[in-house]
This record gives structure tokens, C-alpha cells and sequence, in this order.
């Protein structure tokens, strides 16, 4: 039988305003094995501990419950406490008092039975609770970062400069990311590429930094510490080591009608092609789908006007597979397909863009060489309207139900560009709120404003009409004049809400990393684990984990670099030691265990075993466990109940279960 | 059946097999029992007729582990277990030497009982020689014949192919029955409001006596011990006392056999109550199957049944929460 010590955490009044803490104890005290019960204001407090302490000494405590609040608060406070008092860390169970109990109800009397419901079934537990001891992995000193934005770049610099080697895994041809496609930065509205490229060239040249572009992660197994990562590196058909970057390929290929992905479809580009002028590396890749001499087996000109030899057409996707100790996810943002809101005529008029479509426009590199001209007639406009908010903070289910956070931002920009540069250019921006909270934020939208003349409406756009004279009919309303507007427009630009990129959702399944419903990676902690993934190991940078700007994103990347450091500076991690076993003389050896397992954990043994008194050779499962990570799936697998969790067994929940519905 | 006794002897003479696994007569004309058969003399009770409905691949489990091998007879049907059972590495395929035995459909005595035939003497037209198309009773109370098809299993009225999926040869014809609609049943369930639903399977399980034989006839219950008989967990030693604790016995164990369960009828032909056992796990291959695509288990043996895989075209959790 245990001796269960029982304390009972008041939280000031967190806890005690809403549960009779009191009765708590008295109730607790009543229950099997339990043979000290005491409450206390603040039991994470030192005297707390102290308390703690001094009961497991003196009164030869085998196991205690704390019912406080979350574990996941303090639950490694107070094993920290049993263990220095000479408890079995694994001998302590918390029952949730304050966010499973007193933050969620009202009525004292109601809150108190539930208390007392959940101190029964931490006891119920702690009675068949055992000893455990956690072993000891290593860590692999290389980080992955998925990822070659200014996130993944920022976050592999930082890695990289602490001495540690990173490899960059970026899905395009280039690094560079969306920061890359942008004309101008907010506020300082310095220009974009002049302060990314030198990032991108620090990146490439940091002699810790491996960058595998046109590549993707295609498999992730291992844990903190010990990931194994399969990267696959798509076939650019050019070998990057002769390659000399040249540009000739380019410009000798007559396939040229493939939209370009970097001008986002405005113009086209080569079969053979570098996204952009400052791509890292500069080395071209050849879109099959495009290619003459891929798809005919007829051409071949980029092969013979290459002068390095370069262009090889039999080349191979290549697989990579890699060990890291840590890896961080930087997979970023793309703009939300506009399918749902057609009234703003999006897919009828090529003068509706949206804001990253305007960022190519004004840029020099871009499909008009920098020069502010409708799409559809080159001629250059006179009215410009910017429809803020389409698909974020929508109500429905059309868009996003989150604020894109940039918008507000970067229309003050191109309003403030456009007004600078073409004086003669009316702008309006149809808005529901500014919001421009950050340093020099709102005195950048104020200029805008005051400096520059921009015409700010509050109110929406309900429809934006093509007339046939070319002119686009904006229908809105004007929320403090309380009247319809009727405008005509030359150009339409549309603040697009920004999403994860799609391919977030495979990645995290990879990890075992957790998704919001908009696809926005979660994070452990909202407020002080702001940059870890609930799973161990796995980091978060940028837009991925959900929507901010350059400086923001610079800035949590930095901080997941030190987080990843963190981990990679240690030798050895201590495992939990809550991991699963195989009952011998239960298991069938029939695999579905090992089927479920995502860690590769479990392999079979031919063993001989004793079966009361039936000497036999079985397959039975063997589990090891350092790679079990104690998920449990292979607990409700396994069809015999051979497979338990050390710490969580099934008698135990069982146990739980029976003691809450008692 | 006497080409299958022939190749039975001369597989024993020869040595390469140890025992033969079949069937022998029981002691009613429609009652045949699984039997081995060790020696070639003993051949002479072997028997194989429209009466030999019993999966014997279960049997193999046993017989993996004796010395030699084992000679058995499996039906097409019966062939899809075999392969469950060496996908969970249950069987030895190396043990056992398996004759592909001709299936023109099984019988079940109590539907001819229900159709008013008693007081029977012998049987003709189940020999599964000819197309099998009528029955003949010789009755105390004179001759009677019903239409093969109407004596049949329930199962074979959904026959899965005349195809073995796995066998070292092939005696005898096999055909094709089905004439129905696999999920028909189901679907009749589905359709019923959750009190009917509730009340239908009430009166059902309320038949249980717990004899426990449609766990032991279950090639997927093929556990060293069942849960049930483990004093390892709470649901040991449960009598059956209460309502709450039959209907659970059933609902864990169709939970249990769930990607595994081959459709194999076996758990209903045994049920001394008469429990259409076999719609919990048809439910869970309808569920399967509309969620992950068509899956039968025991088609191969390496395959990852959809219970036990992940693939990113799987449905998410709320579409199954939505659908019930």
C-alpha cells in the first residue's frame, strides 16, 4: 500500500475563490493509502515546497498529489521538489484544480465536488503509480530548417554563427522566400532586395550553412535530439558545379510561355530559368513540363550553347537522408486563392491585382519594368482604389477569420509610393480598420495620410464592376459619411489575407507537430513558449506559426535559433522514461504495434518464454526505449492489451476512470 | 471427395505432409466436424460436403507449431483468414500444405429447420458434385426438397469470389453465390434512428449467453488470451449479470477484429442464439471502406490495413465524428 501525501494548492485566489480548498483536504484525507493531506496558499512557492518536503520526510510519503494547476505549469516543479526530498519523480500526479476546475466554473459548491472528483482520481493513479528512472539519449549537433525565406535564412545564420552546422531545405529554385518577390520594406521603405540579397550571399557563403534548393523534406523519423530526415533534391537537370551562371541557356530557349512563379504570373519566363535575377544559387532549373526537348526529345539548344557543360538532361531526383539534433520550421505564407470572392472581379480584369502582384509591378525586375501600368492596356492609370481586408477577418466561412496583420502596413506603402512617384495618381483605400501598432508604425500611415494626400474611406467594397470602357466600377460605402459610393478606377489592388503555405499541413504530420484550424503551426505556449512546437525538437520561425512582418519575423527567428542552440549545446537528454512495454506472455508478435508505431520503436524478438509452465519460442515485441517517445498509439493497438505505458498503464487510467465515476 | 481423400493418402505416404486437416462426419448427416487425420487409414471418416461450413485456417495457428506439415483443406473464403493470419505472423505458410477445396456454397440445418424440415435421415445433393441446386431430406416424415440456395449461409449469399487468394493446389469446382447486397444489412441499420439502433441491438445481444464460441471460432480472435480471460484487465470475470456487460463483450470485440475481420461469416454460423454477429464487423468493413477506399483483409499479406496505417488522404477525424 502507498503512503499518499495530499496538498492542496490555493493559488491565491485562483483557485481558492471558487473551491473549498478546506474541503478539499478533508475529503482528500478520506481516501484509500492517503495518509497527509494539507493546503496552502502558494504550493510552487519555496515554503510550498518546503511543505512538501518536510511531509514526505516525516511522514514516509511513497507518493504525493498536488492539486493545483496544469502540469504542464508546474508539474516538473514539484517533481523537482519530491526528488530532492527523495522521492521517485514519477511518484507525483497533479489533478488540474485550476484550469480543469476553478477558472471554468462559477458555482463553489459545484466547483468543490469537481475538485474533489479530480484529487480522487490523481490519488486512484497514484496508488498504482512505480518508480521510474529516465534514460539518456545524445544529441546530434546539426539543425534542419525547412525552409529559405528570411525566416529560414535569419534562423540559419543565427545557428550557423553559434558554431553549429544548418542546412536549409527551400522547395524553389532559390532561397529568398517571399521577401524576395517585395519592392519596398515598411516603414523605412528601403528596398527590399538591398537588404535581403547581402543575407542571401552571407547564407550561401557561411562555410556551417548547407543549402539544398529545388528540395524537399520527404520523411522525418527519430526525436528530439535524434531526427532523421530524408530530403529530396528534385532534378535541376544542370549541374550546379559547372554551372557559371551565365544566363546564356535563358536566353537561347525558345520555349518561353511557362508563367513566371516569382513575377506571380504577370509575365512569362524560359523552360530553362533562375526565378530571379539575385537567386542563390545561380544555377538554373529546367521545368519539365515546359521543356521542348523533355517533352519531344527534340531541341536540346540550352545543352548546346552552354559553354560549362552544365545542362544535363538524365539527371535524377537524388535522396539525402540526414541526422539533426534539432529542426526548425520556416515554411511561410502565400497569398489565399480569390475563387470565393468574386465580386471583385479578380478573374474577370486583369487591372484587379492583389498587393504581391502590385509589388511585382513596382518593382524594376518586374513584368513592367517598375512603370505603374494597368495589365490589361499598358496605359498608365489615373485612380487607384486599395480594398483592404479581402479574406481576412471575414465572418464567414469565404475567408479568414484572423487579421493578416501586413496590410494595413504595406497599403500605406504603395499608397505613399504611388503618390510619391506619380503625383498626378489619385489613391483610395477602402478600409474596416488601420491598424499600425509597432515602432513608427502609425506615424508612417499618418504620412500617408497627411504628406501625401491618399483618400482613407471607412467602409467596404461590396462589388467592383468591369465596364466596357475598360474603367472598373468600384461599389462601396462610406461608414462615416453613411452614404454609397460609387467610384471609377483605373487599377484595383486587393489586400489579400496571407495563409500558411499549403504544404505546412504534410510537414507537420511529418514532425508530429501540431496545426491550428487555419493551418498556423501551434506553439507550446502562447506566451512563454512562443517559438517551440509542442513537440520536443522542433522549432518555429516566421508566418508559419502565424501572420507578422519582416521585423517580427526576424526577430522570432533569432529567438527560435537560441531555443535550437539551446538544445544543440547539450550532450546528452534525459528520456522519458514513460515509454511503452510488452507483456511477454500476452503479446501475439502479430506487428500491429510496430505498424502504428511513428517512432520505428518496436521490433520483434524470437524469444523462448515460460507460459505457466508451456516453455515455447514466441515473436514477441521488444521496445526501445530510447526512441519510444510513450504516444501510446501502440497501447489501443495492440488487440491482446499486451502493450502498456510505463506511468500511463491501462489499470492506471482505468483506475482513473473508475475513481471519477465512483 | 474422393479425389481430395486420394490426394490426402498420397500426400501421408509420401511423407510430406504429417497430418491432414479436414473434416469428419459427426453424428448427425449434417454435422461434420474439423478433423486431422494422421494416418491414411484414417482417411476413411474423412468427409467434405455443402455441411463443412468451419474455417479451419484458425486450426493452423496450433498446427504451425507441431512437427512437419499440415495438409488443409481451405475453402476460397476460408483462404482470406489464412492470409490475415500469416500477415500477423500467427501461421507459418512454410507448415502447412494447402488444398484449395471447391466451394459451391455452404449450408446452414437451421434454415432448413425454419423451413418446416425435421426428423432428418440423411441428406443428398450437398456432395458438391453437381451445380447444387436442390437439397433432398429423407425425413421420418418422408422425402423433402428445397432449392439449394435457400439452405444457404448467409455469407454465401455474399460470396467474396471462387477464387483461393492463397494454396499449394486446387480440388474441385467452385462457383460464385452471391445474390446479394453485401451491406444491405447495414444499411437497413444505418437508416434507423439511434433508439432503434439501440433498441435492435438490445433485443439482439440480449440473447448472448456467453458461451464464448464465436470468440473461439474467430480466426482474428486469435489472441494467446483473450482480454476477457486475462485477470490482467477489469473485463475478466465479468459474469454475465448485467445488460451493460453483454453488449460490451460484442462491441469490444468487434472493436478488436476491426481491420482484420475478413467477413468470414464464422461468428454467426456458430451462434447457438442465432445473433447476426457478423453486422458489427460489417459495419466497421462498410466504414472502412467508405473512408479509406475498398479494403479487404486477407487479400494479401503484406499490405497496411487502413486501421493500422496514415496516409494524407485519409479523412480527418470531425468527417468521421459527422458521419456516426
Amino acid at each position: 500500500m502507498q503512503r499518499i501525501g495530499v496538498f492542496v494548492c490555493h493559488c491565491g485566489s485562483n483557485i481558492a475563490a471558487t473551491v473549498d480548498v478546506k474541503k478539499v483536504v478533508e475529503m482528500a484525507a478520506k481516501e484509500p493509502g492517503v495518509v497527509h493531506a494539507e493546503d496552502y496558499q502558494y504550493m510552487c512557492s519555496e515554503a510550498g515546497q518546503a511543505k512538501i518536503a518536510a511531509a514526505i520526510k516525516e511522514k514516509n510519503l511513497t507518493g504525493i498529489v498536488v492539486c493545483s494547476c496544469s502540469p504542464r505549469m508546474h508539474e516538473n516543479t514539484f517533481r523537482g521538489a519530491a526528488e530532492r526530498a527523495g522521492l521517485n519523480p514519477y511518484m507525483v500526479e497533479i489533478a488540474n484544480i485550476r484550469e480543469h476546475c476553478s477558472w471554468i466554473h462559477k458555482d463553489v459548491e459545484e466547483a468543490t465536488k469537481k475538485a474533489v472528483i479530480l484529487a480522487r482520481a490523481a490519488i486512484a493513479k497514484v496508488n498504482l503509480n512505480t518508480p521510474l528512472k529516465p534514460g539518456e539519449s545524445r544529441v546530434t549537433k546539426r539543425a534542419l530548417v525547412i525552409g529559405g525565406g528570411i525566416a529560414g535564412i535569419q534562423t540559419a545564420l543565427d545557428i550557423a554563427d553559434a558554431g553549429y552546422e544548418v542546412d536549409i531545405v527551400e522547395k524553389t529554385p532559390s532561397i529568398g522566400g517571399r521577401m524576395s518577390q517585395l519592392d519596398k520594406t515598411f516603414p523605412t521603405l528601403d528596398c527590399s532586395a538591398c537588404i535581403l540579397t547581402p543575407k542571401m550571399v552571407e547564407a550561401a557563403a557561411h562555410e556551417k550553412i548547407t543549402i539544398y534548393t529545388y528540395s524537399e523534406v520527404e520523411k522525418v523519423s527519430g526525436f528530439v535530439g535524434d531526427f532523421t530526415v530524408d530530403i529530396k533534391k528534385k532534378a535541376r537537370y544542370v549541374d550546379a558545379n559547372k554551372c557559371t551562371g551565365c544566363g546564356v541557356c535563358q536566353e537561347k530557349c525558345p520555349s518561353k510561355k511557362s508563367l513566371s512563379e516569382f513575377n506571380r504570373g504577370l509575365n512569362t519566363r524560359s523552360a530553362i530559368y533562375t526565378p530571379f535575377a539575385q537567386a542563390i544559387p545561380n544555377v538554373p532549373v529546367i521545368d519539365t513540363e515546359a521543356c521542348i526537348k523533355m517533352k519531344t526529345g527534340k531541341c536540346g539548344i540550352c545543352s548546346k550553347v552552354c559553354q560549362a557543360g552544365a545542362v544535363d538532361y538524365e539527371q535524377k531526383d537524388e535522396i539525402i537522408t540526414e541526422k539533426y539534433g534539432a529542426i526548425v520550421v520556416a515554411t511561410g505564407f502565400d497569398t489565399i486563392k480569390l475563387d470565393n470572392y468574386d465580386e471583385y472581379a479578380y478573374n474577370q480584369s486583369k487591372d484587379v491585382i492583389t498587393s504581391l502582384e502590385l509589388e511585382r509591378v513596382m518593382n524594376a525586375a518586374g513584368p513592367t519594368k517598375g512603370h505603374l501600368e494597368r495589365l490589361s492596356d499598358g496605359k498608365h492609370p489615373k485612380e487607384m482604389v486599395f480594398i483592404q481586408c479581402v479574406g481576412s477577418r471575414c465572418a464567414d466561412n469565404r475567408g479568414k477569420s484572423y487579421c493578416s496583420k501586413i496590410c494595413c502596413m504595406y497599403t500605406a506603402k504603395h499608397a505613399m509610393l504611388i503618390r510619391d512617384k506619380y503625383p498626378d495618381v489619385n489613391v483610395t483605400v477602402f478600409y474596416i480598420d488601420v491598424r499600425t501598432p509597432g515602432k513608427n508604425f502609425d506615424e508612417f500611415y499618418r504620412r500617408a495620410v497627411e504628406d501625401y494626400g491618399v483618400n482613407y474611406i471607412k467602409g467596404q467594397v461590396g462589388k467592383v464592376i468591369p465596364q466596357p470602357d475598360g474603367k472598373l466600377l468600384v461599389q462601396g460605402v462610406d461608414l462615416l459619411d453613411n452614404k454609397q459610393i460609387l467610384k471609377e478606377a483605373d487599377m484595383v489592388v486587393l489586400a489579400t489575407a496571407i495563409e500558411p503555405n499549403p504544404d505546412v499541413r504534410k510537414i507537420a504530420t511529418m514532425l508530429t507537430a501540431s496545426i491550428d484550424t487555419n493551418n498556423f503551426l501551434t506553439e507550446s505556449h502562447a506566451k512563454l513558449r512562443p517559438v517551440e512546437s509542442p513537440t520536443a525538437g522542433v522549432f518555429l520561425s516566421g508566418v508559419c506559426q502565424g501572420p507578422k512582418d519582416i521585423p517580427e519575423t526576424v526577430a522570432q527567428a533569432g529567438a527560435a535559433a537560441v531555443k535550437a542552440i539551446g538544445l544543440l549545446a547539450k550532450d546528452k537528454l534525459l528520456t522519458n522514461p514513460c515509454t511503452a512495454k510488452a507483456d511477454e506472455l500476452l503479446c501475439n508478435g502479430c506487428s500491429t504495434c510496430a505498424n502504428v508505431c511513428p517512432y520505428g520503436a518496436i521490433s520483434y524478438e524470437e524469444k523462448e518464454v515460460n507460459d505457466h509452465g508451456i516453455r515455447e519460442t514466441r515473436r514477441i515485441a521488444v521496445v526501445n526505449s530510447a526512441l519510444c517517445q510513450g504516444c501510446g498509439a501502440c497501447t489501443v493497438a495492440c488487440p491482446s492489451g499486451a502493450m502498456d505505458l510505463q506511468g500511463f498503464s491501462n489499470r492506471q487510467i482505468i483506475a482513473e476512470v473508475d475513481a471519477i465515476c465512483r | 471427395m474422393q479425389e481430395l481423400i486420394n490426394r490426402a493418402k498420397e500426400l501421408l505416404e509420401s511423407g510430406e505432409v504429417a497430418r491432414v486437416l479436414g473434416w469428419k462426419a459427426g453424428d448427425l448427416p449434417y454435422n461434420p466436424e474439423p478433423a486431422y487425420f494422421e494416418k491414411a487409414e484414417d482417411l476413411k471418416d474423412f468427409v467434405y460436403n455443402g455441411f463443412c461450413g468451419a474455417n479451419l485456417s484458425k486450426y493452423m495457428i496450433e498446427a504451425s507449431k507441431l512437427e512437419g506439415k499440415t495438409m488443409v483443406c481451405l475453402k476460397p473464403c476460408d483462404t482470406y483468414s489464412f492470409n490475415q493470419l500469416i500477415k500477423e505472423h500467427r501461421v507459418d505458410r512454410e507448415k502447412a500444405y494447402i488444398v484449395g477445396v471447391g466451394c459451391k456454397g455452404k449450408l446452414d440445418i437451421e434454415k432448413a429447420k425454419k423451413l418446416g424440415i425435421k426428423g432428418i435421415e440423411s441428406v443428398s445433393g450437398a456432395e458438391m458434385t453437381d451445380d447444387c441446386d436442390t437439397l433432398t431430406f429423407q425425413t421420418i416424415y418422408g422425402e423433402k426438397s428445397v432449392a439449394y440456395a435457400d439452405v444457404m449461409l448467409e455469407r454465401c449469399h455474399v460470396c467474396k469470389g471462387k477464387e483461393h487468394q492463397v494454396y499449394d493446389e486446387i480440388i474441385g469446382e467452385s462457383k460464385d453465390t452471391k445474390d446479394a447486397e453485401r451491406f444491405a444489412e447495414v444499411e437497413k441499420i444505418e437508416a434507423m434512428s439511434p433508439e432503434e439502433k439501440f433498441a435492435y441491438f438490445q433485443s439482439e445481444l440480449s440473447k448472448c449467453i456467453r458461451c464464448n464460441a464465436c470468440r473461439n471460432v474467430c480466426p482474428a480472435c486469435s489472441c494467446r488470451k483473450c482480454v476477457f480471460d486475462s485477470t490482467k484487465f477489469d473485463s475478466a470475470q465479468k459474469a454475465n449479470v448485467d445488460s451493460f456487460e453483454e453488449k460490451m463483450f460484442h462491441v469490444i470485440r468487434a472493436f478488436h477484429v476491426a481491420g482484420r475481420c475478413t467477413d468470414c461469416g464464422e461468428c454467426s454460423r456458430v451462434c447457438p442464439q442465432g445473433i447476426p454477429l457478423h453486422l458489427f464487423n460489417r459495419k466497421f468493413i462498410k466504414d472502412i471502406n467508405e473512408f479509406y477506399g475498398e479494403y479487404q483483409a486477407g487479400e494479401d499479406t503484406d499490405s497496411r490495413a487502413p486501421l493500422t496505417n496514415y496516409t494524407f488522404e485519409d479523412v480527418e477525424p470531425s468527417i468521421v465524428t459527422e458521419r456516426g
